[in-house]
């Protein structure tokens, strides 16, 4: 008995030893990461770049702010000398005049809207598909070929659609595709981007997972749809922001005469164009352009942080 | 996971016969890749690779493209003198789009991320909108607008700074001034969202190592530990920004028009605009997509090789 109360007191010892020990440790820690506070990141430090980066900040937004403001002004505060950046009494007069100015227009806005929405959800949906397909493929299988398209992938980062379209308008028009909904869809469906990315996340899953599909008996549409998308949700979620940014920006330009398949960015041109009296119609179409991929993207954020971590291109 | 089991009398056989093989094997995999590659050959890689033998050809897009020789190329180079005028100004504009902005997303993306979670979230968001505001044009060109209501003219009248509305975008002055201003304003994209990413990614420890092994302040945690474990990142936003800097130009089209005043902000991607779309001489422009593209590949090369040997 005695023994085992001696056994006990040491025990006790040993553990309050430990856990000193263990303390002394965090101590230190504490100690480490205050010293690294205090040096490598000093809150004076912090307070310069928080002031920094808010003056950079408002620069980037200030456009932004400014339109929302202007979209909600009354026509006398819109004209006002200086431009007040707050709006007394706001209204919604510019934006139910935005339908007025598109009535004039040779078509309704309602097509205008229709054409941009039919567009981006085309082609989000099909860029989604087609890059889900392939990068699945890429980033797993191994078959001849894999490896050099992998490079062409990585290599094609550089030819965006901003550098390229002026070759893929001779193309279009060699296909007949001129003034069309094909060329509004078709160029921004298989965007090496979105591959890109989407293989690099499917590349972090594990082969086991798809090895047990296989057993089941599973073939590789299926293991690809049923297995691996489901766990890449967040880089479905990039894709689905950055193909609906390049759709919803689509303008068509010169691959566009039919006044009826345009869409609305291009109202929003010809509303701006008809001058300084429409400015406030302007700035409502401007804002309610720029409205939905900001929503998405502010919705979609920790996603797409999650999926561009894994966007760094390793050789 | 392919089925890379190599039978043993085929092993013997030629590759080509092995390659076939395993071709046929792997049929379900080209069959998922077809829709994206007949795309992607389409509207990427034939638009790239036509560029060289239209830009051999007189194309005007109604009749047969004639085979002129060199002679798009050497025009170019010799006789043309916008086209000077373009490079140099894409050059110039490529300094800002291209490695000023490449180091102020980085920089931006590391300062972002020293900072509390939920302003990692509103900043990353402020410096990314921007870039995919599809109304851009149509606001700058109201605040830069040239009669009293243009916001910027309004200030400085209003503060005695001027006294007659400048013509922000008619101005030779001011146009090229403008265009880059807005075209650094939007190029925080793909990059700045990839470097960001890159930052949050780094394992903590190691700065905690580098803490105890003497490293003193932000910088030197900087240049010894974050950037060297970032190199994945940076190639990828390098490759966007050579992207973003040799095509600049869809700005300053919509901004100040094309062509803008005397050429100033005249780009290579508005010259090839120019002859393409609306002069309809496409062999020329072919020529100088191809000189684009041809200079975006080589510095590609040139910028990887030396990030990756930085890095390594």
């Amino acid at each position: 008995m005695g023994l085992s109360e001696k056994e006990k007191k040491k025990q006790e010892k040993a553990i309050k030893r430990l856990r000193k020990r263990q303390k002394n440790m965090d101590i230190n820690k504490v100690h480490v990461k205050k010293r690294k506070r205090k040096s490598s990141s000093s809150l004076a430090g912090d307070i310069v770049i928080f002031i920094f980066l808010t003056l950079l900040g408002l620069f980037m937004i200030f456009p932004l702010y400014y339109a929302v403001i202007q979209s909600f002004k009354p026509v006398h505060e819109l004209f006002v000398f200086p431009p007040k950046l707050y709006v007394l009494e706001p209204t919604l007069v510019n934006y139910s005049d935005m339908f007025k100015v598109a009535s004039s227009l040779w078509v309704p806005l309602s097509r205008y809207i229709f054409n941009s929405v039919f567009v981006t959800v085309v082609v989000t949906i099909s860029n989604i598909f087609v890059s889900c397909c392939a990068a699945f493929v890429l980033a797993k299988c191994k078959f001849p070929g894999a490896a050099a398209i992998n490079k062409i992938i990585v290599t094609a980062l550089l030819f965006t659609s901003s550098a390229l379209w002026i070759m893929q308008f001779l193309v279009m028009a060699t296909l007949n595709m001129i003034d069309t909904y094909w060329a509004l869809i078709l160029p921004s469906v298989a965007t090496s981007m979105n591959l890109f990315l989407m293989r690099q996340s499917i590349s972090t899953i594990h082969d086991s997972m798809i090895e047990a599909a296989r057993v089941d008996g599973a073939g590789l549409f299926r293991i690809c749809w049923q297995v691996v998308i489901p766990n890449s949700k967040p880089a479905m979620m990039t894709l689905l922001i950055f193909a609906f940014q390049a759709a919803w920006q689509v303008q068509g330009g010169s691959l566009i005469y039919s006044e009826e398949l345009k869409t609305l960015p291009t109202i929003m041109q010809q509303v701006s164009a008809s001058g300084i009296a429409r400015q406030g119609v302007t700035f409502a179409t401007a804002v309610l352009l720029m409205i939905p991929p900001l929503v998405i993207f502010m919705v979609a954020q920790g996603n797409v942080m999650e999926t561009m971590a894994n966007s760094g291109i390793k050789d | 996971m392919a089925k890379t089991k190599v039978e043993g009398p085929l092993k013997n056989q030629g590759k080509v016969r092995y390659t076939l093989h395993l071709m046929r094997n792997n049929i379900g995999c080209y069959a998922m890749l077809a829709p994206f590659m007949i795309l992607f050959t389409i509207f990427t890689i034939v638009p790239v690779i036509m560029s060289l033998p239209m830009g051999f050809t007189n194309f005007n897009m109604v009749q047969f493209p004639q085979f002129v020789g060199l002679s798009n190329f050497t025009t170019l180079f010799l006789n043309d003198d916008t086209f000077m005028i373009a490079v140099k100004n894409t050059l110039v504009m490529a300094i800002f789009t291209g490695p000023f902005s490449y180091v102020l997303s980085f920089f931006l993306a590391w300062l972002i991320n020293e900072m509390h979670p939920a302003l990692k979230t509103i900043f990353t968001f402020v410096f990314y909108a921007p870039s995919m505001t599809p109304s851009v044009y149509v606001i700058w060109q109201l605040l830069f607008s040239g009669d009293t209501y243009g916001y910027f003219n309004a200030v400085l009248l209003d503060l005695g700074i001027i006294t007659s509305p400048i013509q922000w975008l008619t101005d030779t002055t001011y146009i090229f001034t403008v265009v880059v201003i807005v075209q650094l304003w939007i190029s925080m994209g793909a990059g700045f969202l990839s470097l960001r990413a890159g930052f949050q990614n780094i394992d903590k420890t190691m700065y905690e190592a580098g803490a105890v092994e003497g490293i003193k302040n932000r910088w030197q945690e900087l240049f010894s530990i974050t950037i060297p474990s970032m190199g994945p990142q940076l190639l990828f936003a390098a490759v966007l920004q050579i992207s973003a800097a040799f095509t600049v130009g869809t700005v300053g089209q919509s901004l100040v028009g094309l062509p803008s005043t005397d050429y100033v902000a005249h780009t290579v991607m508005n010259h090839a605009t120019d002859y393409g779309t609306i002069r309809y001489e496409m062999g020329y422009a072919s020529a100088i997509c191809f000189v684009l593209f041809l200079a975006m590949l080589l510095v590609n090369q040139l910028i990887n090789r030396l990030l990756a040997k930085y890095l390594d």
